[in-house]
């Protein structure tokens, strides 16, 4: 039984992570029917900024608390700059091409950063500081939940939270959910529609650079390539849940999280990839609308 | 003597919690042009989309039957595919031309569904094949000099002014030998002139023996071309008839003027 | 020339990027021994590279939009393609080619003889992409995979049964076709975006399967002395066999050119190019969408799968690590950077992404990073490629009928 809720906790843990990654798939897709394929990149580039500003902090001599803050800020920060300079490079003037074009630019760009932050920095696994010192109040539970876990739950929840009141109540999230309705209609209304499309970036990037440092806390290392995978499989939980959706999102990446979590626990760990493909896989060929989606008829 | 090339009977079609046809009956005899006319959402495109196997009917049966034949082939069930091969080729109300094909590869699209040649034949073009090709593009340009588009051939179909892109579609239609032509609001996007034009046109494709069913908002055209007139509102029909008969239908009037108001 | 307002905008725009790239760029620590290295030279570059960069691009794009419109749009064919339309001229380009071909080998070293036997097996791994993806539009992004299964069915099958070479050269494409249609099946509903997903998901399972399921593809470590190509049953030593596979892959791809030059202009290959254009109407036309698409993958698969044969061939050992995404991806930009549907595109793209690194030794940590620029900047500036896309003429005499 404590094996069972072990699993339990490590997959809502894996599923949060997932969730701060898809959000920034789904609401991109959302809003200009993009699969931002550099995505995953974002999140290991916030991944790498806070890894760079934690140990420049911690050589310097600067407190815990203080580091946290401080590289948690940077890894948003530059995540989000990221984002938005991708989008005015990489896909801005695509935005009326045909649909392969700005696909086959963020593969591109996928692998530009890539290899970008590979040459800047290094091939190796670099360790990243334990920046979630273990709480003594989980004691007892230890071994069923870490202080990272709860850490990355707790976040994860807040973070929702704060997205779901942005986009319901304020004029931008307004502005975000009128333009992935119907960009026309959205401009011209007045809606600064380029605006928007950057706004939804930099929250998406901002999101995944949470993702990034809480994840990398967790695992205790990272390296260039980390972006792809955790990439591919918060897409899968993005369209899992139904692409475009937010609440889809989430829902996907828990049931992700958790399905990975007893499938590897129970069954094989070697296999937890190809799990996750054919997962994705499966939802496309099947239910492409995913559990919250909506199937679209194409006008003819 | 009178004899069906088409015949739609109970066509039903059905989107979640909306009708969108209700048993509609609709024939076009061999060599007619009829016209499906009706207010903006009446159902009209959705019909044709039903017939060539876009959507699958909710409830209906669609026949065709080729001249001198009594064989009714049922287009039930068929994909879109299928129905071109059988007989049945359509315009589109938004111009859906290839449009970084040439003018007379476009039409040479056409012949594919009257044509064989496949792996074997493309590597090495065997005399059948060699043929086959000779004859395609016999076909094509002779329907290009038809229509009118000669000049054009070897033009990439998107540099095309819109009334001879309109034409091109036409023309890619009749390349696929139909039995029956449909035409989605082919006079859509037209000045007069243009119009004039195309009713000429329409005329003559007719007067060769080909039967034609279209979709036309333009009275005027309608009124000049049909040999018999379906009226669509709201997924029903409500009126059928000759021209002069539905001029003066009251709830055809209606259906477009609304109820009249006696002063 | 360049106004002072572009000039301060590529300024800040420098500004932008210095600020953007400061901590991966400029800054490295050392974990272990806990020192930080302040890079600033590499600001400096960042913000000359930058300005240049985008002072060049305002540049080409002031350029552009001075020339008249209309040239873009009316078949404008490049200097190579008038070159062809002329017999005399296209004679003496062929001739020129095919002496420089024949007698590479013995003009240079064996290290680049080999170099130019692997861009050959890209030319032809391209043209096999560009069917599915620059003919029928079809984004397939595990194209791999048939590669995968071309040299594992002939490492397995030389090492259980000890077939050789030229027995398993059908046998592997027609297995890489089998699989084609397989992936084909499921896909066949499936628009642009999803349809690469998926097949990038198909790539990515069979690599991983290779990698796992130890006992039937001996996993990570791969499959090692697998035979060279065989001829006439007579053993040849190493250089002789760089040679012969060297004028092997030659005639590979002329025998691949001929047969996609053949493919492209026929029934079948405009129902591609239809199929790509407006699937829709492509389908209202007659055309069987689901019997196109299939036989799009299965022949694009059976290329795949022979150059897979003589992959494994020539380099007598494969692993699982060989086949990744990351594949799939260079052979794409091969076909983006060419132009999607050209033959002599795919080509030139293919020996320029292959050969350039080689000859660029210097600068050759820098490819991938290249790749990923190209596919950007070709879509962005040039998505129709190097050789833009022409379609065949056609003349008529004057009937009287």
């Amino acid at each position: 039984m404590d094996y069972f809720i072990e699993l339990l906790f490590s997959g809502l843990t894996r599923g949060s992570i997932y969730a701060l990654i898809a959000l920034g798939y789904t609401m991109v897709y959302g809003i200009i029917g993009l699969i931002n394929f550099a995505h995953g990149e974002i999140y290991m580039i916030g991944a790498f900024t806070a890894f760079i500003v934690a140990t420049v902090l911690s050589i310097y001599g600067f407190p815990l608390l203080a580091i946290v803050i401080i590289a948690g800020v940077a890894a948003v920060l530059w995540s989000s700059a990221y984002g938005y300079t991708i989008e005015k490079i990489a896909y801005k003037p695509l935005r009326h091409a045909p649909r392969l074009s700005p696909l086959i630019s963020a593969i591109g760009m996928s692998i530009f950063l890539q290899n970008y932050v590979l040459l800047a920095q290094t091939s190796d696994f670099l360790p990243f500081p334990m920046l979630i010192p273990d709480f003594e109040f989980m004691e007892p539970i230890a071994h069923i939940i870490g202080s990272t876990d709860l850490v990355i739950l707790v976040t994860t929840v807040i973070v929702m939270v704060l997205l779901t009141l942005v986009i319901k109540f304020t004029r931008i999230g307004k502005a975000m959910r009128a333009t992935a309705q119907d960009r026309t209609m959205a401009t011209l209304v007045g809606i600064n529609v380029n605006n928007v499309i950057s706004a939804t970036f930099i929250v998406g990037s901002a999101l995944a650079a949470i993702g990034g440092l809480l994840i990398a806390s967790h695992i205790g290392q990272i390296n260039f390539y980390i972006g792809f995978i955790a990439g591919i499989k918060a897409f899968t939980a993005a369209v899992l849940g139904g692409i475009g959706s937010i609440p889809g999102a989430v829902l996907g990446s828990l049931v992700l999280g958790l399905t990975e979590s007893f499938a590897t626990g129970y069954v094989s760990s070697d296999y937890e990839d190809v799990f996750a493909f054919s997962l994705l896989v499966m939802i496309l060929i099947f239910k492409p609308s995913g559990l919250l989606g909506k199937a679209t008829n194409q006008k003819v | 003597m009178k004899q069906p090339i088409l015949n739609v009977t109970g066509l039903s079609m059905d989107f979640g919690g909306i009708r969108a046809l209700n048993s509609l009956d609709l024939d076009v005899n061999n060599g007619e042009i009829v016209a499906l006319i009706g207010p903006n959402g009446a159902g009209k495109t959705t019909f044709f989309n039903c017939i060539t196997g876009i959507y699958k009917p909710t409830a209906g049966d669609i026949f065709l039957t080729p001249p001198n034949s009594s064989k009714k082939i049922s287009l039930k069930g068929l994909k879109p595919n299928q129905v071109t091969e059988k007989g049945l080729a359509r315009t589109f109300q938004n111009i859906r031309l290839f449009p970084k094909m040439t003018v007379l590869e476009n039409v040479l699209i056409g012949r594919h569904c009257r044509t064989k040649a496949f792996i074997f034949g493309a590597i090495f073009r065997t005399p059948a094949t060699r043929k086959e090709e000779k004859n395609s593009l016999e076909t094509s340009y002779f329907i290009l000099e038809k229509l009118g588009l000669a000049g054009f051939a070897n033009e990439f179909a998107d540099n095309l002014p819109y009334g001879a892109q309109r034409r091109l579609e036409i023309a890619r239609a009749l390349a696929t030998e139909p039995l029956l032509l449909l035409l989605d609001e082919p006079a859509a996007g037209m000045n007069p002139q243009e119009t004039i034009e195309l009713d000429f046109l329409i005329k003559r494709i007719s007067g060769e023996g080909q039967a034609i069913l279209l979709i036309e908002h333009d009275m005027q055209l309608v009124m000049s071309l049909s040999d018999r007139i379906f009226v669509m509102d709201y997924g029903k029909k409500i009126a059928q008839g000759t021209p002069a008969e539905i001029r003066q239908n009251p709830a055809v009037i209606k259906a477009y003027l609304g109820e009249e108001v006696d002063a | 020339m360049v106004s002072l307002k572009e000039l301060k905008k590529g300024f800040f725009t420098s500004l932008w990027f210095v600020f953007l790239t400061f901590p991966i760029v400029v800054i490295k620590v050392d974990p272990i021994e806990r020192t930080v290295m302040w890079r600033w030279q590499n600001a400096l570059y960042m913000a000359a590279g930058t300005f240049c960069v985008y002072l060049l691009v305002k540049y080409f794009q002031n350029r552009k939009e001075n020339q008249s419109s209309n040239e873009n749009k009316a078949q404008t064919s490049s200097l190579i393609h008038r070159a062809l339309q002329k017999p005399l001229q296209r004679n003496i380009l062929f001739g020129v080619v095919a002496t420089f071909a024949i007698l590479f080998p013995h003009l240079f070293s064996t290290y680049q003889t080999n170099v130019m036997t692997t861009a050959l097996m890209y030319v032809v791994l391209g043209l096999g992409l560009n069917i599915v993806v620059g003919l029928a539009g079809l984004l397939d992004l595990g194209f791999v995979a048939f590669y995968a299964v071309g040299a594992y069915s002939y490492a397995l099958l030389n090492l259980h049964f000890g077939l050789g070479f030229w027995t398993v050269l059908p046998i592997g494409g027609l297995l890489a076709a089998t699989f084609g249609i397989l992936l084909g099946f499921p896909v066949l509903r499936l628009r642009g975006d999803y349809l690469a997903i998926v097949t990038l998901g198909f790539g990515e399972i069979i690599r991983l399967i290779l990698e796992n399921w130890g006992e039937f593809s001996k996993g990570p470590s791969g499959i090692s002395n697998i035979s060279r190509p065989g001829f006439f049953g007579m053993g040849l030593n190493l250089e002789q066999s760089i040679h012969y596979t060297y004028y092997l892959m030659i005639l590979f791809v002329i025998v691949t050119i001929f047969v996609v030059n053949r493919l492209q202009d026929s029934r079948l290959g405009r129902a591609w190019i239809a199929l790509r254009e407006d699937e829709i109407a492509c389908q209202a036309m007659g055309i069987d969408k689901r019997k196109t698409k299939l036989v799009a993958f299965s022949l694009g698969a059976f290329w795949a799968g022979i150059v897979g044969v003589m992959f494994a061939a020539k380099t007598t050992f494969i692993n699982p690590a060989s086949f990744t995404f990351l594949e799939s991806a260079i052979i794409l930009s091969i076909v983006v950077l060419g132009g999607m549907g050209s033959i002599i595109g795919v080509l030139l793209g293919a020996l320029i992404l292959i050969l350039m690194p080689e000859y660029l030794r210097a600068l050759s940590e820098y490819r991938m990073l290249a790749f990923g620029a190209i596919l950007v900047c070709m879509m962005v500036f040039r998505p129709q490629g190097l050789i833009s896309n022409i379609r065949r003429t056609y003349k008529f005499e004057k009937k009287t009928n």
